[in-house]
């Protein structure tokens, strides 16, 4: 024997081990959409080609942006359930102030956005200053903002909605090298996932907001602005909310149930993404994998072609299997 | 000055030994405000007419037996969102199981508390075996018996036999039965809170589930069994809801907003939501805000969309008027 043909195996387990140490610091959210999205392009052939993907992620692009800011939120250890209704609200609220006239949109838009600004600021400064809860201060304004949207449009939707004001969830860009069409969505979400990526990673902001959700005594104690940093943490969900809402207006109809559930679904998406429900932990890339994940699923059950209640239960049985998986990984590697 | 001070001293002795929570401070303030405008702007009838106070708590049963429950989960610093199915699933089994006749009550009531006591235990095991929160586990659950019942009932189904509305429309004298079995399962929740073991080690399990498990305590299997106590008032709810609509139909869970209510009236009631602390009669007075607040609304003929904006923006003070003075940070 030489020793060239020992060492060489010694060493191959050696890479072995390495890669091995690297494929575990994944995040165990990338091996779980994986997985379920490789099954999806098994059943359906359409999952596989460019066009196929584009559409898919088009179609989780809304979700993925709403999970961003959720994350936030819950990383800095709080909750925040009124986005499901802020969507409502920018929805049912838009086809009333475009009036059936596109030249409209850009004030709808503004609109809207200030809206949220108002919401995620009372929800910030409730939570800060009164020091409720942020479960209850945002269940009492899903609460307010629910039942003011319809207190505005008076119970039912007014008008429809422009083509021009659903251009940023539904259309494409045409001719675009490599991808053919692009669909406009995905660039939001690019923009935002990278904004929000370089304010999240890459500033101390970032840093503070996980310090509050760790240990919020210990970072107000080393100088961080928590109220200051949690009123902010809730206005960028609020916005972010708001763009979610005019994305998913863009896909269907105008109805006053649009947004219901959505803040338990970007939860869900979120601590698939990893993270903790009791904060200090997030991060962008993971949730908005989080978000692609859930709607992999929801289009995997379409697929599958089961009635839409057994579509509830698999869901349901499929979301705590999959926090099961990520909680018991994460769990090893402390 | 000294004698003043001395009396002053002894008040808050007894305040302090009777433990008043100070919601029900809100309780009085919103019930005399309420009455006040009912008075001027209305007919008067919350102060005039003492079958509308009656009226008012038989409003709250539905919510204030659940709340309860909701009440033990809670102080174990976990939470349950299943409720709303778990109160959906009790009403189309046990009407679909009664079809109208006396003789199935009893076997009805046996299957709903046992498809209860299941769902509890599923909720507990999720939560203490596979390490998963609380929100996200029975969030998960909820999905799965929302699934389960609309796959197969789709509408009002079978029928409630004339005796057993008597736990709807029943009355001992002047209080309705249902009253009394809501009083009941409230002193219950009380008497095993601050009266027995399981209490003591509910209070510490929500407090530091560490230090708990490290003096020896059974945290699992304490908190296993307050998800089963929730999931069992979830279905007395259930029942109470049956009873009354004399059919089961799908929807009566959700539709009553039965999750996220339930946990909005115990921490509106002092109880925190990071577990530890709180009570059941704080949630009483809870759920009882909620029922003056719709009598007020009702008298007043406020517009049903306006009265969801309301009731947020109450939950929202009634929370604050005892966590403004906390000198800790909220999240």
């Amino acid at each position: 024997m030489t020793i060239s043909t020992i060492t060489s195996p010694a060493g191959f387990t050696k890479f072995l081990l390495s890669l091995w140490g690297g494929i575990k610091k994944i995040p165990p959210v990338y091996p779980v959409f994986f997985v379920i999205f490789i099954t999806l392009g098994l059943i359906n052939p359409t999952y596989q080609s460019m066009s196929g993907i584009l559409t898919f992620l088009r179609r989780s692009s809304p979700l993925a942006i709403l999970a961003i800011g959720e994350m936030m939120v819950l990383a800095s250890g709080g909750f925040d359930l009124s986005i499901g209704s802020i969507v409502t609200l920018v929805v049912v609220g838009s086809s009333l102030v475009l009036n059936n006239d596109p030249a409209n949109v850009s004030s709808a838009i503004l609109i809207m956005l200030g809206l949220g600004i108002v919401i995620g600021l009372t929800n910030g400064l409730v939570v800060s200053y009164l020091r409720i809860p942020s479960f209850i201060a945002t269940l009492g304004m899903m609460l307010l903002v629910k039942g003011g949207a319809l207190y505005w449009v008076g119970g039912a939707p007014q008008g429809y909605l422009t083509d021009n004001w659903r251009t940023f969830g539904r259309d494409y860009l045409e001719n675009v090298p490599v991808f053919g069409r692009f669909p406009i969505a995905l660039i939001v979400l690019i923009v935002i996932a990278l904004f929000s990526y370089f304010i999240f990673h890459r500033t101390h902001f970032g840093k503070q907001i996980l310090a509050i959700g760790d240990n919020v005594r210990a970072s107000q104690l080393s100088g961080v602005r928590v109220r200051l940093v949690r009123v902010i943490t809730f206005v960028i969900c609020s916005l972010l909310a708001v763009i979610g809402g005019i994305m998913i207006g863009g896909f269907g109809g105008v109805n006053v149930t649009i947004g219901e559930g959505l803040e338990m679904q970007t939860i869900v998406a979120c601590v698939v993404g990893g993270v903790l429900l009791t904060g200090g932990k997030g991060s962008v890339p993971n949730a908005i994998f989080g978000a692609f994940t859930m709607q992999a699923i929801v289009n995997l059950l379409n697929l599958l072609g089961l009635p839409k209640p057994y579509t509830d239960a698999v869901q349901g049985l499929i979301i705590i299997a999959a926090v099961a998986y990520v909680a018991l990984s994460t769990r090893k590697k402390r | 000055m000294t004698t003043s001070t001395l009396s002053e001293n002894r008040f808050k002795q007894i305040l302090r030994y009777v433990r008043i929570p100070p919601v029900f401070l809100f309780l009085i303030v919103i019930f005399l405000g309420g009455g006040l405008l009912d008075l001027f702007f209305s007919d008067g009838q919350i102060f005039k007419n003492p079958a509308i106070l009656i009226n008012i708590i038989v409003r709250t049963v539905p919510l204030g037996i659940v709340a309860v429950g909701q009440t033990l989960v809670i102080i174990g610093a976990s939470i349950d969102l299943s409720v709303a199915y778990t109160i959906s699933i009790t009403a189309v089994m046990s009407s679909y199981i009664m079809q109208g006749n006396s003789a199935n009550v009893p076997l009805a009531i046996l299957v709903v508390f046992a498809i209860g006591a299941l769902i509890g235990l599923m909720n507990g095991l999720i939560i203490t075996k596979l390490h998963i929160n609380s929100f996200i586990a029975t969030l998960g659950t909820s999905l799965i018996i929302k699934g389960i019942i609309n796959a197969t009932f789709s509408n009002y189904t079978g029928s409630v036999p004339a005796s057993f509305q008597y736990f709807g429309y029943g009355a001992l004298g002047p209080i309705p039965v249902s009253i009394l079995v809501f009083l009941l399962v409230v002193i219950a929740g009380w008497f095993l809170l601050s009266r027995t073991k399981f209490g003591a080690h509910l209070y510490g399990v929500g407090g530091n589930a560490e230090v708990a498990r490290l003096s020896g305590l059974r945290t699992d299997r304490v908190l296993i069994v307050a998800h089963i106590l929730c999931s069992m008032t979830a279905v007395l709810t259930g029942v109470f809801l049956v009873s009354r609509l004399q059919a089961g139909a799908p929807w009566v869970g959700p539709d009553g907003i039965y999750d996220l209510e339930s946990i909005a009236t115990t921490v509106v009631g002092g109880t925190a939501l990071a577990g530890g602390k709180g009570g059941v009669w704080g949630t009483f007075a809870g759920v009882l805000i909620f029922g003056v607040l719709d009598t007020v609304f009702n008298q007043l003929g406020v517009n049903p969309y306006l009265k969801t904006v309301l009731r947020g923006a109450i939950i929202v003070l009634a929370v604050a008027s005892y966590t403004y003075r906390s000198k800790k940070e909220a999240a």
